[in-house]
């Protein structure tokens, strides 16, 4: 049994302490929209925040979770899809098959608390997840728009 | 807007590990039975294509599937384009393969494939949508004692001219539904068009952005266990035993069963304790006869096929091997493509629930038919009782396409079966995924050009070596023997015809078939032959002393549409004009899956070989193009499939197994990567071609003949890391 903070509430789950936080999210808090994609942290598809970071939950154990951590998904990161990174994906048509989406709008969303006016080599720095039908050009549009709808 | 799976469908509420966290899931279930499609016979169904609801919603329904290409809203457009109806309406559904079946294949072929989802099915479509603004038509005009063809139709709305009434779709819906459906409709001129050619934005994004959207990965059926699976570790190995003694005491293992003869799968709760306990599973295999095959074996194989007398001849012109035999010089150059894999971002899954009398199975698949067909067989049942309910397709470039790579369909179903009446989801870890692809095949190619006194090409031979994708999974459609397949962008004539005219041309292949499985894989062999083509022709340019693009319009004249958008990209792009201190430009073209494509990059190369591809324009003419913004959207998703492959993909094998097994090893390409691209959409009309493959086959060789313009090297062997070449 361990606590942990999901999107707001504490909430007890009854898993192994091994397992990752991915698979917790995913089968014991029915919270689907984090993906899995590689299962080693390589591709990003799992993005969540823990205390506002972007991190990769298929390679988080529950274990190392504290019960005093926030973590959000992208099911909480704004009650009606409004956040500006949503706001953004939305005008431009960036997603094509989505299933890499949840975890770049998340990894995007965290660049963008940290660094308000990320620039092209920020993006290229800091956004590494792996997108197979190739929408990297229109991700890197609507984080520009983004930054600018923010600011 | 929303895209529902089928309409047969309840709603679930999945209890969560605590309050506030409970979500509504929709999930998509059969009401049972081979009418499962409420549409069918109810009185809103106008036509097969096209029900309109009391509240004006229009229901377009889509049978090929989506799976990031936007083909769901393309045909979509073309629906509402001939329907008139008010596009903020529109809604789609996907008609399940079984009901398909039922109704006598009313909706044609469920097929996603080979750029198809549009220039295949784009008549009928738009015909079902003529006809149930006919038939609304003739409703409205019945009720008011008028003539159909004295009444206009605009954004859902009837009206007829001479007395100004107006009624809307919605209230004749019903009526409508009644007629017959007419045999004849005209359609639109293209010009005319609206909805259709506009860039309207894609149908189905509001739920990607929130994580609602499901995926088959994401399906929870009441009472659903989970199954991992571990399979043969290389092509041809078989299962001999393993010892479920060892992991049933595992957290929430239920069962370890056998799945066909090589495969083994662990049954549990959840995903993560089965995935858990099959790692934990000892299991011994039977290696089957290719054990001791590396690499290298392979790379022999195909290579002793460059000089083999026994050959598929597919394209003859004149006699080439006199011709450039006589020739003042020769030229020869061999590549090499290797094997890839799909790697879409969704592993394989499929989830299955399976009684002595009923299987049904949900599932992202390319062609819900073929799926079908392999549930059924799976299942030992008739496929009037099964069926296949879509779910969205987490990626699919191939990977879920042709019948005989469902094996993860064939695989849920053999484990559903052991577990009756209980819904069982397989899902595959990505290390299953990478390690039993079907690869794009591996070939070498050979090419021999004779050159005149003033440069001039006298014959070209191409001698392709290597794998062929139908003698790997669809032997019954080899044509005496031959794979015609191989020979795309190097026909004679047809939707891969070359774009090139010589004096005398030969290509043929000799097969050599290893043994892992081989499949399509987005562009297909556009993506190898057309890098052969295209840095060949730029070689020769070169030795000829001339400039590539003036060097390709020679042998371009009887080919108009290739022509311009050859010089599109050049022009675009400023080909004749100094380009930025360090960069240098890269030409390629095509014409594949029936559209004209061309490509120009331009690339920079540090002296210690890092590589920066700063932007490519791109020009595609599909003859008519029904959504631009969503076929740009495809140019670029096409370019960082197909570089990607060329530059950092390769699948080697050693010991008879696949050596990558997820991304460390199996790179792709990040956002840091991604060039500038430039989409031209040139749409010439008069034709359908295909949008999601063909650019994919450009964006190497117009790199790689950049890359030569840059430093004087010509790679020939992919992928670019291994010739010391690297992205920043
Ligand atoms: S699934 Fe976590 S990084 Fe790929
Ligand atoms: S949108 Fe398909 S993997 Fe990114």
């Amino acid at each position: 049994m361990a606590k942990i903070n999901v999107n707001g509430r504490t909430v007890t789950v009854d898993a192994d302490g091994a397992t990752p936080l991915l698979w917790v999210l995913r089968e014991y808090l029915d919270l689907t929209g984090a993906k899995y994609g590689c299962g080693i942290a390589a591709c990003g598809a799992c993005t969540v925040h823990v205390n506002g970071e972007a991190v990769r939950s298929c390679a988080l154990p529950l274990e190392a979770v504290a019960a005093t951590d926030k973590i959000v998904t992208i099911e909480g990161l704004s009650p009606d899809g409004s956040h500006p990174v949503q706001q953004a994906w939305l005008d431009l048509d960036v997603p094509q098959c989505g299933y890499c989406q949840t975890g770049m709008i998340m990894a995007a969303a965290a660049l963008l608390a940290k660094n308000p006016k990320p620039t092209d080599a920020d993006i290229d720095a800091e956004i590494s997840n792996i997108c197979r039908c190739g929408t990297y050009q229109r991700v890197r549009a609507g984080i520009h728009q983004a930054a600018g709808r923010k600011a | 807007m929303t895209t529902s799976m089928n309409v047969s469908r309840r709603t679930f509420l999945t209890a969560a590990g605590a309050a506030g966290l409970v979500l509504g899931f929709r999930v998509p279930l059969s009401s049972g039975g081979g009418a499962a499609l409420a549409g069918a016979g109810q009185a809103d169904e106008i036509t097969a294509w096209v029900v309109v609801r009391p509240d004006e919603t229009v229901v377009i329904r889509i049978a090929r599937s989506e799976m990031g290409q936007g083909t769901l809203t393309g045909l979509a457009q073309l629906v509402a384009e001939e329907l008139d109806c008010d596009w903020v309406r529109v809604t789609t559904e996907y008609p399940t393969p079984g009901t398909n079946l039922a109704r006598g294949k009313v909706w044609k072929s469920f097929a996603t494939g080979g750029s198809r989802g549009i220039r295949g099915s784009h008549d009928y479509v738009r015909e079902g949508g003529a006809a149930a603004r006919q038939m609304l038509v003739t409703a409205a005009a019945n009720a008011w004692g008028v003539a159909p063809t004295d009444c206009t139709t605009a954004k859902g709305v009837i009206t007829h001219g001479a007395t100004g009434r107006t009624t809307t779709y919605g209230r004749v819906a019903e009526a409508a539904a009644k007629l017959p459906v007419p045999d004849a409709v005209a359609l639109k001129d293209p010009k005319d068009w609206s909805i259709a050619g506009q860039p309207l934005k894609r149908l189905d994004t509001a739920d990607k952005l929130t994580g609602k959207q499901l995926y088959g990965t994401d399906l929870k059926l009441p009472g659903m266990l989970n199954a991992a699976i571990r399979q043969y570790p290389l092509f041809g190995a078989k299962l001999e035993s393993f010892d479920a003694s060892k992991v049933m005491g595992m957290p929430g293992v239920k069962k370890v069963v056998a799945v066909g003869d090589d495969a083994v799968a662990v049954i549990a709760d959840k995903w993560w304790q089965a995935k858990t306990a099959i790692d934990a599973l000892p299991v011994d295999w039977n290696e089957g006869p290719h054990a001791k095959v590396d690499s290298a074996d392979i790379t022999a194989m195909v290579a002793d096929g460059l000089d083999a007398k026994d050959a598929f001849v597919a394209h003859q012109v004149g006699d080439a091997p006199v011709a450039i035999a006589a020739s003042v010089k020769q030229v020869q150059a061999t590549y090499s493509y290797p094997f890839q894999h799909h790697a879409t971002m969704e592993p394989m899954n499929a989830t299955a629930l399976w009684t002595p009398d009923r299987c049904e199975v949900w599932c992202p698949t390319q062609n819900g038919e073929s799926a079908l067909g392999v549930a059924a067989e799976a299942a030992g049942l008739p496929a009037g009782k099964c069926d296949v309910y879509k779910t969205l397709l987490g990626g699919g470039f191939g990977r879920r396409g042709a019948g005989p790579v469902h094996d993860y369909v064939r695989q849920a179903v053999l484990i559903a079966k052991q577990m009756p009446g209980t819904p069982v989801k397989l899902l595959w870890t990505r290390e299953e995924d990478m390690t039993h692809g079907a690869y794009h095949p591996i070939t070498q190619c050979r090419l021999t050009a004779g050159l005149d006194d003033n440069g001039e090409i006298t014959g070209l031979r191409v001698r392709i070596s290597g794998q062929s994708i139908l003698a790997g999974i669809m032997p019954g459609r080899l044509r005496a023997g031959m794979d015609p397949v191989t020979f795309q962008c190097l026909a004679p004539k047809g939707d891969h015809a070359i774009s090139y005219g010589f004096p005398t041309l030969l290509v043929d292949h000799a097969m050599r078939n290893p043994h892992l499985r081989p499949g399509f894989w987005r562009g297909v062999n556009a993506n190898q032959n057309v890098i052969y083509l295209e840095c060949f022709m730029d070689e020769l340019a070169h030795i000829a002393g001339q400039d590539p693009l003036a060097f390709r319009l020679k042998y371009m004249k009887d080919h108009p549409q290739s022509r311009a958008v050859l010089t599109a990209v050049a022009d675009k792009a400023g080909w004749g004009t100094p380009a930025p201190k360090g960069v240098f430009r890269g030409l390629a073209h095509c014409n594949a899956f029936a559209s004209y494509v061309a490509a120009c990059a331009e690339v920079s190369v540090t002296p210690d070989g890092v590589v920066k591809i700063h932007r490519i324009v791109a020009a595609t003419d599909p003859g008519h193009a029904v959504n631009p913004q969503q076929i740009a959207a495809q140019v670029e998703g096409s370019f960082v499939y197909g570089l990607s492959a060329m530059l950092m993909g390769e699948c080697t094998v050693k010991d008879g197994r696949v050596e990558q097994q997820n991304f460390d090893t199996y790179e792709v390409m990040r956002i840091k990567d991604m060039p500038k691209v430039e989409a031209e959409v040139l749409p010439s009309g008069g034709f359908w071609g295909g949008v999601g493959e063909p650019t994919i086959a450009v964006a190497a060789p117009a790199v790689l003949n950049a890359i030569f313009a840059a430093t004087g090297r010509r790679i020939r062997d992919f992928p670019l890391k291994n010739a010391g070449l690297r992205m920043a």
